[in-house]
């Protein structure tokens, strides 16, 4: 097992989906064996359920409430409180049933405790797997920061810049250089922690320092995050690389420039991040490569799995990427 | 020895800034203008006839590849260097075919060297390096020792002549040697052929009617917006008119 797998986020909506869905599967195909012929297999299925859904929701509660407990332990520690909490909520629920409906069901609560531990076990498995499926992404992130995202282009741009300084503005330079170096230990570091929005915005400002320095009033930006909430919590480098696309899609094909727009606010206990800029279907410039919004996609879905979305849109020769995460977890 | 006259491409102002700085250090160069674009690039050069072209290949407007090639026509041709930060495809073109390219940060010894030997290109060498770019943004046009570029988007049609194929935008009408099957390969997306010899922009079309010609036959024409001339529908094209 690897040392970094993580519980899964009992926080989500989509996480207890997969739950229910896994569960009622199995209870699906346990009805199935069970039953020999067809007309057998409803019945029984209801049966189950009316054991299954109880012990679900009862689970499903539980979990939630006891995530930011759970959250605390190391992984293996999750795993066995999990597994013992399943226990406690199965044996609640027979000693319910058996009060309301007096029927002695003592015998059978080893095997449910056995198959509850099995049950468990699948959809913990599952969730390991998934997270591992998805983890790659965050390893690339750091990999393509250097090969796609931080484009060589920018990076070598960025230098015959800094270089045009050195003789005539040393002191322009030298805040070029800082900002260049902040901005690469950010690409070159674990971006495995979500940051505080206001620190990625920071590391936009001076990526944004730098590509004005080489395209000056070409490039135009208007900030609309006045209903920003600066200490909101995201998966780092959503923004930056999205900023860069748009510079390097929208502003430098453009021989007049562009103004891009970034529109940050929260709405419904979510966040929504609207990045705009020009867009000339008809430009000659080099179809960019698609990394960086795929990249931007999986690390949003391992974090946040179905409460995040992210859209584009183009439209009166402007594009549009509008994220959405949730807000406050 | 004479002085080499330079003129420099480059969208952005720093890389020309320190192009200019770095040919301060080199003896017996000149540089007679900077340009925005390829487009102004061509432009300058004929005010200026340099003897020397550094273009930078990603420029907005016109890249730098095209403006080599409009550059051929050039009177006189001037030798061509290209600079880039990073393309990792126009590198391999240029070392394939030998085409002299610096990279940005560009160096002083590596330019030194590069005037040194500057040469003309050959045309066949520029044509290896056209899978580069889709399609050209402008016609150049060669007209009274001068040469005049037509943006593609302002072309209402491309007629074929005898000899010559008739560009006809809102203004006025030129003559480019061209052919119009290679035209209509090249720029298949932005024009429809309506007749044998003649490639017309769609979103010029105003409208269709059915006229007679010269030799009284009914025959279907497109009507073009802000110029008086229709152009006439083969047969085969009918459909179109129907379609739309």
């Amino acid at each position: 097992m690897r040392k970094n797998s993580r519980l899964p986020n009992l926080h989500n909506l989509g996480i207890h989906l997969r739950i229910l869905l896994i569960v009622n599967l199995l209870a699906v195909m346990a009805a199935i064996l069970l039953s020999n012929q067809l007309n057998e297999f409803f019945p029984l299925l209801a049966q189950l359920s009316a054991l299954v859904q109880p012990i679900l929701l009862l689970s499903m509660l539980g979990l939630y409430g006891l995530y930011p407990i759970l959250k605390q332990l190391k992984y293996w520690q999750g795993i066995i409180a999990i597994v013992v909490l399943e226990i406690a909520f199965i044996s609640l629920v027979y000693l319910f049933i058996n009060r309301l409906f007096a029927f002695d069901s003592t015998t059978e609560i080893y095997r449910a405790y056995l198959l509850t531990a099995i049950v468990t076990g699948i959809v913990l498995y599952y969730f390991y797997l998934q997270e591992r499926a998805y983890s790659p992404a965050i390893a690339e992130a750091r990999l393509q920061a250097l090969q796609a995202r931080i484009r060589p282009h920018f990076l070598f741009n960025s230098i015959n810049a800094v270089l045009s300084l050195i003789r005539s503005q040393p002191k322009r330079a030298e805040t070029a250089l800082e900002d260049m170096a902040d901005l690469f230990r950010v690409l070159m570091s674990e971006n495995r922690d979500l940051v505080p929005l206001a620190q990625e915005i920071g590391l936009c400002h001076q990526y944004l320092d730098l590509e004005k320095l080489r395209l000056e009033d070409r490039l135009k930006i208007s900030w609309q995050i006045d209903d920003m909430p600066s200490d909101a919590i995201i998966p780092p480098l959503i923004l930056q690389p999205l900023l860069e696309n748009a510079v390097y899609h929208g502003i430098e094909p453009m021989p007049e420039g562009g103004e891009i727009i970034v529109k940050i606010y929260t709405k419904h206990k979510e966040l929504h991040i609207i990045i705009n800029n020009p867009y000339a279907s008809q430009s000659n410039h080099h179809t960019g490569n698609k990394m960086a919004l795929k990249n931007i996609k999986e690390r949003l879905k391992l974090h946040f799995d179905l409460e995040s979305s992210v859209k584009t849109e183009a439209k009166n020769n402007r594009y549009e990427v509008h994220i959405r995460i949730p807000f406050g977890i | 020895m004479s002085v080499l006259k330079i003129l420099i491409a480059d969208d952005e102002a720093p890389a020309r800034n320190r192009m200019r700085d770095l040919l301060t250090d080199i003896e017996n160069v000149a540089v007679v203008a900077e340009a925005k674009n390829g487009k102004e690039a061509i432009d300058l050069a004929q005010q200026t006839k340099p003897d020397l072209l550094l273009l930078d290949i990603r420029m907005p407007l016109m890249d730098g590849i095209e403006a080599a090639q409009h550059a051929q026509k050039l009177e006189p041709k001037p030798h061509i260097i290209f600079t880039t930060a990073f393309d990792a495809y126009a590198v391999k073109a240029f070392d394939l075919n030998a085409i002299d390219y610096l990279l940005k940060p560009i160096r002083l010894d590596r330019l030194q060297t590069a005037i040194n030997k500057a040469h003309a290109l050959k045309p066949k060498q520029l044509d290896a390096l056209r899978p580069l770019q889709k399609i050209r943004t402008h016609l150049s046009i060669h007209e009274r020792g001068r040469v005049l570029l037509v943006p593609v988007e302002t072309i209402i049609y491309l007629r074929a002549e005898l000899k010559y194929i008739t560009v006809r935008t809102a203004e006025r009408e030129y003559l480019v040697e061209e052919s119009l099957t290679h035209l209509e390969t090249e720029f298949g997306e932005r024009f429809i052929r309506l007749h044998r010899n003649c490639l017309v922009a769609p979103q010029f079309i105003s409208g269709y009617e059915k006229r007679l010609n010269q030799d009284n036959e009914q025959q279907w024409v497109a009507i073009l917006k802000g110029i008086p001339e229709t152009i006439a529908i083969s047969r085969r094209q009918q459909h179109l008119v129907r379609e739309s």
